[in-house]
């Protein structure tokens, strides 16, 4: 049913159409919503069977969730930025153990300094941790990939990370088309789990290995990433037979025939990217664009199909590798190992930061002037930076880099009172 | 499209005001996308929140910067924060403020715009009146339907109705219509 409706809202109620049977909960902005959502669904007996359990910390919340996923419950949490920090430990447990749990990421930036706005740094951190992520680009997306994720996840017995952006994403109010029951309820078959802590049938699970066994483990985990390459694509196509919606799947292109600059990104950023396009390629620019959905398993064969006759490739992208760039463009040069293209790295949207359309357009036109260097970070004030360096180099002791800068760019500020 | 900010301070329900806009647009079949500033919204501290009206789907994610309607909650901030950037030449005004544009030391630059474009509008009064608290939001949204034309009146009491169900809707819906009365007026 059409509805206009926050984000946030929508993911807790499709959840809940998901049926899941232990919500591990934990608030950390810009999360907050969809646990809070859920909770209420629970309480209101909308959402019947499951157990609401408030934890104490996202250590907490991740390592319930991998003790409830582990009897064969289907398992929801969320979590964003420090959040997902604090579970490391359990978050690669979950993947490690092969299980099931579904969990929303409102993708917000990592401190220091503290940041509570979106970025794509908390995710990255994760990103070789065995989950699946997957990346929505909008509302309708972020709430078709849970009805996916739960089916995807239950079907490899691996864990499911969405990842939507927060606050752009979450705290949006727009139109979406919110399932019904019935329909999630005939995409989403019931939980059949691979293994189950039963006191009935007793074994134990996460024995030790040694470095006889270690490797081989590991490289089941792979290759259950393998196969999620595979069934992904396979889910979205039975997705689209159910609700007539093309969402999910590895790769979304758009306009890339022809196109001789080509911008790859993920989340909602491609919908700003999108209205470049079209607005530069009115203009005649040869312009086209690529939504990475799928960014854990990383579809390389895809993404080369989809980046194929591109002479240069622009990668936009919320996160930094300090000391190397980008993480994504980094995969993307893998997909184009055998074609080898210019892939410029742009790092945008870091903290908030946000990213217009006047800017990218910049970029793409500078891309295709052949002008773009190989990084670049969208809006850099590069006269604050290069302040800071002077200052830093003139001073031994020139404090801490965070407090300059705000400094130097709000000179008004009252000084801190000792 | 059609692009509106709101200007406020954190507890007059600057972001409700974007999402009733939202869902106002919505009832007439119509895209709407509003979303906050994403600050740490804290009470008294400025708040912006954004809200695009369009007949077909919104992609477009970044915040408001050339808005065609500025609607300003709270007059204070006209001292305070740079609620004018980016208005466009046609755009439209609306503050809740029952002083004059002169007396707000705005006149001249209001004097640019289309006279029946702008509009001061005592919506905290006309919510004391109806709903016993200054909160100006449904005020200003009966007023902004009816300088705008952008929004019929009917779909936002729809938006109103729907999320304050109840004699608190009613009373907030009484204060829009006649704002609504008062702006056309005006």
């Amino acid at each position: 049913m059409l509805k206009q409706v926050e984000g946030s809202a929508a993911v807790a109620e499709v959840v809940a159409f998901c049926r899941p049977e232990v919500v591990c909960a934990y608030p950390i902005t810009p999360q907050t919503h969809i646990v809070e959502g859920v909770g209420a669904l629970v309480k209101a007996g909308t959402l019947q069977n499951c157990e609401y359990i408030n934890v104490e910390s996202e250590f907490a919340a991740l390592s319930v969730a991998i003790g409830a996923s582990a009897t064969g419950a289907r398992t929801y949490t969320a979590t964003a930025s420090q959040g997902l920090l604090f579970m490391a430990e359990a978050v690669y447990n979950a993947a490690g153990l092969g299980l099931p749990i579904v969990m929303t990421i409102g993708n917000r930036a990592i401190g220091a300094p503290i940041n509570i706005w979106n970025d794509h740094t908390d995710s990255m951190s994760m990103k070789d941790s065995g989950w699946i992520q997957l990346f929505a680009e909008t509302n309708q997306e972020a709430v078709d990939l849970h009805i996916q994720a739960f089916r995807l996840a239950e079907e490899l017995s691996c864990p499911v990370m969405v990842c939507i952006d927060g606050f752009i994403l979450t705290h949006a109010y727009e139109r979406i088309d919110v399932p019904t029951q019935e329909e999630v309820d005939a995409f989403l078959p019931p939980f059949e789990p691979v293994q189950v802590l039963d006191p009935a049938e007793p074994y134990s699970i996460g024995a030790m290995v040694g470095p006889e066994a270690f490797t081989e483990v590991r490289y089941l985990a792979h290759e259950k990433q393998l196969q999620a390459l595979r069934l992904i694509p396979e889910i979205a196509d039975v997705f689209k037979d159910v609700f007539g919606r093309e969402t999910g799947g590895l790769v979304h292109p758009y306009h890339t025939e022809g196109a001789d600059t080509v911008a790859v990104a993920l989340g909602s950023v491609n919908g700003t990217i999108k209205d470049v396009i079209d607005q530069m390629r009115e203009d005649g620019a040869s312009v086209g664009s690529v939504s990475i959905c799928s960014f854990r398993p990383f579809p390389l064969e895809a993404l080369a199909a989809a980046l194929a006759g591109a002479k240069r490739i622009v990668v936009i992208e919320k996160s930094l590798a300090p000391g190397l760039g980008g993480v994504v463009a980094s995969n993307v040069r893998m997909a184009l190992a055998e074609k080898p293209v210019p892939v410029h790295t742009v790092i945008a949207g870091l903290g908030g930061r946000p990213i217009t359309m006047t800017s990218l357009r910049e970029v793409f036109e500078v891309a295709g002037e052949g002008r773009l260097p190989d990084i670049q970070f969208l809006d850099l004030d590069h006269s604050a930076v290069e302040h800071e360096i002077v200052r830093a180099r003139a001073t031994r002791r020139s404090g801490p880099t965070a407090e300059n800068v705000i400094r130097q760019l709000n000179p008004c500020r009252p000084a801190a009172k000792a | 499209m059609f692009q509106i900010r709101i200007h406020g301070r954190g507890g007059q329900g600057v972001v409700t005001a974007a999402e009733l806009l939202s869902v106002a647009a919505f009832k007439e079949g119509r895209h709407a996308q509003a979303f906050p500033s994403f600050g740490s919204e804290r009470m008294g501290a400025p708040v912006i929140s954004f809200c695009r009206l369009d007949d077909h789907e919104i992609r477009l994610r970044e915040p408001v910067q050339e808005p065609d309607a500025l609607i300003i909650q709270d007059p204070t901030l006209l001292h305070s924060v740079n609620v004018f950037s980016g208005l466009k030449p046609n755009g439209y005004i609306l503050i809740n403020s029952r002083r004059s544009f002169d007396e707000l030391g705005i006149a001249d630059f209001v004097g640019t715009f289309p006279a029946h474009h702008v509009c001061d509008l005592g919506a905290s009064e006309l919510a004391m009146k109806h709903v016993g608290r200054p909160l100006p939001n449904a005020a200003l949204l009966g007023g902004f339907a009816a300088i705008s034309g952008e929004l019929q009146l009917d779909s936002v009491v729809e938006a109103i109705m729907e999320k304050f169900p109840g004699p608190v809707g009613e009373a907030n819906v009484a204060a829009a219509r006649e704002a609504y009365r008062e702006a056309e007026r005006a």
